[in-house]
């Protein structure tokens, strides 16, 4: 069994957002990155789970970035995973990605691919169907349980007011959400095993960007909060009738 | 030409969320003066003409049983025959969850540049640029997109549905239909219930109610209100609440009208799940919880005596003993 896991860098999720160049940049100063927290505590904590469980299991972590995400790719190693492959090509555009990560998948020949829902700054939930789309093999999106037995997969996947659960053959795309596996701390010695495991630099392969960012926008701030007194809950019931017309 | 509205009929009735993708839709059709036009997919028992007061004019309708369960993949092979026979230059879906797994693949199938998550028209006035929210809603992306075809797929409760007159003509396609590769075996809906994400109203809780057994007052105002529940990260992770209940960064992100919050401090993770809500009431007895700041209207005070109140109030509102 061979696992790609995607992993992306993200700013931490207490990052203060802003940005420069006439709103056309994020502002990186100061900021902490981390491992997508999807990517972290659900694809990749479940690629380990199943190589505990078969121990000839072989993880392999995939990213799209500059060479400034080395230090995240370090930890996603040091959770688990044998080996890393940094394509090195810095994209905002999800398909550009998804065509480097299906090359990379061409090539290694991977029975499952696991991708986080979400990157938590582009919030895009796009990567893992255009890489299925572009390998031509079956994806289940916002999956929050997967169980293998042999080639099969049993798949529980979020549906709007419940779930769904379903069965593919593999070779597989999936994305993993909350439920999927438990987040895990990496321990001393897989953080020394990190340092030794191979980390692969690729060129990237040609591909379109289909999209551009012109530019971002802050959301205009709040007015400010109108506090009502807690005897007069009757007040506040009014406001929520006739000046928000939300009730 | 056309704007191509995919329209979500899952279980034979067609979503919320794809009456505010049509209503958004024609909005673009009229932009750019083309013909709105609806996709359905497989045997809906709704009045699909009916559609037609939504802005839609024509829909496309592929009846077939191996449409009944999702598999993106069949679903986008089958929509981009549509698209195609249609002329689409934009293809409109619902940010939802079925939206999610279809249109990236509709988009790698057609390279057509997808918007995933917007919540406003296009700006045509020089290319086509639309705007998105990015970092789990503390801002917005206005993304271009310079593809012959362009997919759009619309955050839930960021477009009103206006609903005018009309009927739309309802023509069968005749699609080519690949057998799905994923196999669903059973599906578990909570019926009767409003499915968080479509909410219009969502009343939420945190650690602040102390316990599970304290959710009665939540829920009757839900109930009453006819609102989804929601809880904070370590109230789901505890187990007091299911896990489809769980708003933030790591949870459901979600945009209704109006948001209760009780009983949360108002992190800045669980901030980035409900940060578009369009009218923010929190109930905390800590004057300091963050949460204010991000609040339309507050009380400060103790949920346990608040929330009955509250209840009692809507009641009288609402003319129920
Ligand atoms: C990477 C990361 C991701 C995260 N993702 C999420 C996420 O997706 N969603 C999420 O929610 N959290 C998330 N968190 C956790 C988040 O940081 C907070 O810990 C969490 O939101 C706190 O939940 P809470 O407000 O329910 O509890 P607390 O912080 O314990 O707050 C309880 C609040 O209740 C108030 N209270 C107590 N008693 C009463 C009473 N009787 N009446 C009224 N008010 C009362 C208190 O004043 C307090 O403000 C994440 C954290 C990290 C590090």
């Amino acid at each position: 069994m061979k696992i790609l896991v995607c992993i992306s860098k993200t700013p931490d999720t207490t990052a203060k957002i802003a940005f420069t160049d006439n709103n056309t940049k994020f502002d990186e100063s100061g900021v902490q990155w981390i491992i997508n927290p999807y990517d972290e505590w659900y694809a990749l904590v479940r690629a380990i789970e199943l190589k505990e469980a078969d121990a000839s299991t072989v993880i392999n972590l995939v990213t799209v970035a500059g060479a400034d995400a080395d230090p995240i790719i370090r930890k996603a190693l040091a959770l688990g995973g044998d080996e890393a492959i940094r394509v090195n090509a810095n994209s905002h555009d999800s398909f550009y990605i998804a065509s480097q990560i299906a090359d990379v998948a061409k090539q290694g020949g991977y029975d499952l691919i696991l991708t986080g829902k979400e990157t938590i700054d582009y919030n895009g939930s796009s990567i893992g169907g255009m890489v299925a789309e572009l390998l031509d093999q079956p994806f289940i999106s916002l999956a929050a349980k997967l169980e293998l037995a042999g080639t099969k997969a049993t798949l529980t996947r979020e549906i709007e007011g419940g779930e769904e659960v379903c069965e593919a053959d593999l070779p597989l795309v999936v994305s993993a959400q909350k439920g999927m596996a438990e987040a895990r701390i990496p321990n001393m010695r897989g953080i020394m095993a990190a340092r030794t495991k191979p980390l692969k630099v690729v060129e990237p392969v040609a591909a379109d960007s289909l999209t551009t960012v012109a530019g971002f926008d802050l959301p205009p701030a709040k007015a400010g909060v109108k506090l009502v007194d807690p005897e007069n809950v009757d007040e506040l019931v009014r406001l929520l009738h006739e000046e928000a017309k939300a009730i | 030409m056309s704007v191509l509205i995919f329209i979500d009929a899952a279980e034979g009735q067609v979503k919320k969320s794809s009456l505010e993708a049509m209503t958004y839709g024609a909005k673009i059709a009229e932009q750019l003066n083309v013909a709105a036009e609806g996709v359905v997919l497989g045997n809906v028992t709704e009045d699909l003409a009916a559609l037609g007061k939504y802005g839609v004019k024509k829909i496309h309708q592929v009846s077939n049983d191996e449409l009944k369960n999702l598999d993106a993949q069949v679903y986008a092979n089958v929509i981009a025959q549509v698209a195609e026979a249609s002329g689409a230059t934009v293809i409109v879906f619902s940010n939802s969850m079925d939206g999610k797994a279809i249109a990236p693949r509709l988009s790698a199938r057609m390279k057509a540049g997808l918007v995933a998550g917007a919540v406003a028209l296009p700006d045509t006035s020089n290319g086509f640029t639309v705007k998105k929210s990015v970092f789990s809603g503390k801002a917005f992306a206005n993304i271009s997109v310079a593809t012959p075809v362009k997919i759009i797929s619309l955050s839930p409760n960021a477009y009103k549905t206006v609903a005018g007159e009309g009927t739309a003509e309802v023509v069968a396609f005749a699609a080519t239909v690949d057998a799905p590769k994923v196999k669903v075996t059973s599906v578990n809906k909570a019926s009767g219930e409003v499915p968080l994400t479509e909410a219009e109203i969502v009343v939420s809780a945190g650690r602040g109610l102390k316990g599970p057994e304290n959710w009665g007052m939540v829920e009757e105002l839900a109930k009453l209100l006819h609102a989804a529940t929601a809880c904070s990260r370590p109230v789901a992770d505890a187990d007091w609440r299911p896990h489809n209940e769980h708003v933030g960064q790591t949870g459901f992100a979600i945009a209704p009208n109006l948001y209760i919050a009780i009983g949360i401090s108002g992190a800045i993770q669980d901030l980035a799940g409900v940060n578009r809500s369009k009218v923010i009431v929190v109930i905390n007895k800590d004057p300091e919880a963050p949460f204010f700041k991000a609040a339309d209207y507050g009380i400060v005070g103790d949920a346990f005596e608040v929330v009955p109140k509250l209840i009692e109030s809507i009641k009288k509102l609402k003319g129920v003993a």
